[in-house]
């Protein structure tokens, strides 16, 4: 069989979706973003929707992001993706607004705005990747870092004493009116990734509904500054991360 | 249809203006002295005249952050606050600015530093004119001294703002935010339309249709080459803007021995210290500058070039004299008189200080 | 034609509103105005002053330390603005709550008692017209007819039909104000 005999539509068992553009991706290997974001352009593409969405960077990892997704893209100053959100959104009501935001950016600096956007029922979708460590800056301690956990900043473990507690921000956010679908989920194994998917895509077509804001935490691994393998960081998040921030929803429309 | 005549507070003719200028976008923050904008624009209810939205933010940095990503959509947006709101503003505005966006901001100053106070002042020139927040960057900004300025000046900073693709700001003051005076106003511009933005502003991030590459918007560039390129034409961008977009406005100059430099609310005070100054025999003048950046050096240097003195009024400790001594080149004998803190020089005091360190 | 005014009196007596009305004529009757209020803290119950200019000719500065006229309608304000009446000037005041008449010479001095007139009527809101009426009464600046339009122009719509009271109140003050001999 030649080579041109192979490549034919009907032996296409997966293709990279064209909402993601050719740039490599600047993430370590074994991390959870390239996957987050690949299921995102995935459902762009599926709901036909990728002349009519914004998305919104943060100040982080992810920071780059606009690179790899072949949509308009507005990157923010850190934490205030929410607020940009809210501005795209209101000024262009018929676009799909997605932000893309870490645990650093969207619970820390930028809490205020993450929460405010929530109350007010902003109708855009949120992706918030929790790794409970700032990525970017060479692991320093962020506020959902567990307890115990070793980082940069708490060179001994997160104390309470220290450093208070981690903080659940998503079940936070869940109390407010103005979300419509919280959910946490992970993207460590093949049947979580397709779990996570349907959850991404179930926020976006939310945003037709105009009913609030849509937020899909995603517990995800930094196997770098967690200083573990990829394989063993999957296995730490699913020992420690998971007990502390369990999967699933934590407000639907049916809830 | 004529054009209407309203007696309008400062800040309400910020407001007022906006509407009709076809302003897209309104996000802000409640501050004294300057929250009539954010109330007569809620009152007015544009989104039902226009279609312009009106938010009332969690706070300046959000607020700023939202006509940031307004700005980021080709939408005509601004916001408006009062020193210490400005100041929590300083990140936005310097991603504005490294973004290359158009965008209004009004800063009704207040007295400072800190919470200060709540009554006029001049004291955020520095700011405003030479930086606040991080990065080599300008705002175009104009200095209103009247309730129409303040009406025109809404309409002239957008066009300034999408012609450089840069924030511009009008700095006012508690004294012109709420003075009532006689505004002539005009009717409703249509918005722009989504197809008119897609179209203008190539540049803008309205969702990527498949004919072009998608926009990205953002003032993060990791390689220091770039980063510099990014800057060189950014620095050009304001050369032109230096030659071109001087404003400025000189009154009883033609016989004057002396001159006054003053913006804003001091330039009015100082229209009536000419007044008194004039029924002495004092034959004295004024330099307004209308543009605090770009400042109008050289014609400031050409209108100093007969006089005996300057002094500059401002209600400072003296910021904007150092703008004056450079364009006179030290020339001419330049002081500075103000006060500061909230307080507005009286006329006569003026007169005082031009005999005492002038003439 | 350039007249400077202060108004001054505590918070609630309508002091802004009456400067406003009186602006609002002017603009009316095709002449400059200015309207410089206080504000902040002072607008919530404490003293509160406004300077009204009104001109046939460009207005130089809206905040002025001397004025052609003062409307004074209590003793802090009293204190603060007697002395910035220009000499030959004129002091128009209501005399309730006043405890140190004013003694200037050089100026012309008035008082309205606009307090107790506004009682009498049962209508307290009354009372900044009537000081109003006083004052046009010495200084007919602005035409009766610019004064309804005024009224029309600061008054909001549902309040319009107050607008024959008020004008009633003008012509009540016009009639109870008295000089004052410093002797």
């Amino acid at each position: 069989m030649t080579r041109e005999e192979i490549i034919k539509p009907e032996n296409l068992v997966y293709r990279r979706t064209p909402v993601l553009t050719d740039n490599i991706m600047h993430y370590c290997p074994g991390c959870g973003h390239g996957t987050i974001h690949r299921l995102i352009a995935e459902v762009i593409e599926e709901m036909g929707i990728q002349d009519k969405t914004i998305g919104i960077s943060p100040v982080g990892c992810s920071v780059l992001a606009y690179n790899y997704f072949d949509v308009d893209f507005v990157e923010a100053a850190h934490g205030r993706a929410p607020a940009c959100g809210t501005a795209i959104k209101r000024l262009n009501p018929d676009k799909y607004v997605f932000t893309y935001q870490g645990d650093g950016d969207l619970a820390a600096i930028g809490t205020a705005e993450t929460i405010h956007a929530c109350n007010r029922g902003e109708n855009i979708t949120m992706i918030f990747v929790n790794n409970a460590i700032y990525g970017m800056t060479g692991g320093q301690m962020a506020p959902t870092t567990l307890l115990g956990m070793k980082t940069a900043t708490c060179p001994y473990g997160r104390t309470v004493e220290a450093n208070g507690y981690p903080l659940k921000i998503t079940e936070l956010i869940a109390q407010l009116p103005g979300t419509y679908y919280v959910t946490r989920q992970a993207v460590f194994t093949p049947a979580h990734v397709r779990k996570c998917k349907k959850a991404i895509r179930q926020a976006f077509e939310n945003q037709n509904l105009k009913k609030g804001v849509s937020f899909v935490e995603v517990v995800s691994n930094c196997n770098s500054n967690w200083k573990m393998t990829a394989t063993k960081a999957n296995q730490w998040l699913e020992e420690n991360m998971l007990p502390f921030y369990p999967l699933g929803d934590l407000k639907t429309p049916e809830k | 249809m004529a054009k209407e005549l309203k007696l309008m507070k400062g800040n309400e003719a910020i407001a007022e203006s906006a509407i009709r200028a076809g302003v897209d976008g309104y996000f802000g923050y409640p501050i004294t002295p300057q929250s009539e904008v954010l109330e007569h624009l809620m009152i007015e209810n544009p989104v039902e005249k226009t279609g312009m939205v009106v938010l009332q933010a969690e706070s300046e940095t959000a607020s700023i952050n939202m006509v940031y990503a307004g700005a980021a959509c080709g939408k005509k947006v601004m916001t408006s606050s009062s020193s210490p709101g400005i100041s929590l503003m300083q990140e936005g505005l310097s991603y504005i600015a490294g973004a290359e966006l158009p965008a209004v901001v009004v800063n009704v100053v207040r007295g400072g530093p800190g919470l200060g106070t709540i009554q006029p002042s001049q004291a955020d020139y520095f700011q405003t004119t030479k930086g606040g927040g991080h990065g080599d960057y300008r705002l175009i900004t104009l200095a209103p001294a009247s309730v129409q300025e303040m009406y025109d000046f809404v309409q002239l900073a957008f066009d300034l703002a999408f012609k450089y693709r840069n924030p511009a700001i009008i700095l006012s003051d508690g004294m012109i935010g709420q003075v009532m005076e006689k505004v002539v106003i005009d009717d409703y511009k249509p918005r722009w339309t989504d197809e008119y933005i897609a179209k203008t502003f190539p540049w803008a991030a309205v969702g990527k249709p498949a004919s072009r590459n998608h926009n990205i918007i953002t003032s993060l560039e990791l390689d220091s080459a770039k980063q510099e390129q990014i800057n060189i034409n950014i620095q050009k961008k304001y050369k032109v803007c230096e030659e071109k977009e001087v404003r400025y406005e000189m009154i009883n100059c033609e016989d004057a021995e002396y001159l006054f430099v003053a913006y804003g609310s001091s330039a009015r005070i100082c229209q009536k210290t000419i007044e008194l100054a004039r029924a002495e025999g004092i034959k004295v003048g004024l330099f307004r500058p209308i543009t605090l950046w770009p400042f109008p050096s050289k014609q400031l240097k050409e209108a100093a070039k007969n006089v005996k003195g300057i002094l500059s009024v401002e209600m400072n400790a003296g910021q904007m004299i150092e703008d004056v001594k450079l364009a006179t080149e030290c020339r001419v004998k330049a002081e500075h008189f103000g006060r500061y803190g909230g307080m507005i020089p009286d006329p006569n005091e003026i007169l005082v200080a031009l005999k005492k360190q002038i003439m | 034609m350039t007249e400077e005014i202060i108004i001054a009196g505590f918070g609630g007596q309508g002091v802004l509103s009456m400067g406003k009305i009186l602006a609002y004529s002017g603009v009316m009757q095709d002449k400059e105005v200015s309207w410089m209020p206080s504000y902040g803290p002072e607008m919530r119950g404490g003293t509160s002053n406004v300077t009204v200019i009104i001109s046939d000719e460009r207005i130089s500065s809206p905040r002025i330390n001397q004025f052609d006229t003062a409307i004074i309608l209590n003793q802090q304000s009293m204190d603060k603005f007697l002395n910035t009446v220009k000499p030959g000037g004129l002091l128009i005041y209501d005399p309730n709550g006043i405890t140190e008449h004013p003694t200037r010479k050089d100026i012309n001095i008035y008082q309205v008692p606009a307090s107790e007139e506004a009682a009498k009527i049962g209508i307290m809101k009354l009372f900044n017209m009537i000081v109003l009426g006083g004052f046009l009464k010495i200084k007919p600046i602005v035409k009766p007819e610019f004064i309804r339009k005024g009224l029309e122009k600061s008054l909001p719509e549902r309040h319009h039909h107050l607008i024959p009271e008020n004008e009633k109140a003008i012509e009540t003050g016009k009639n109870i104000l008295k000089p004052i001999n410093v002797l």
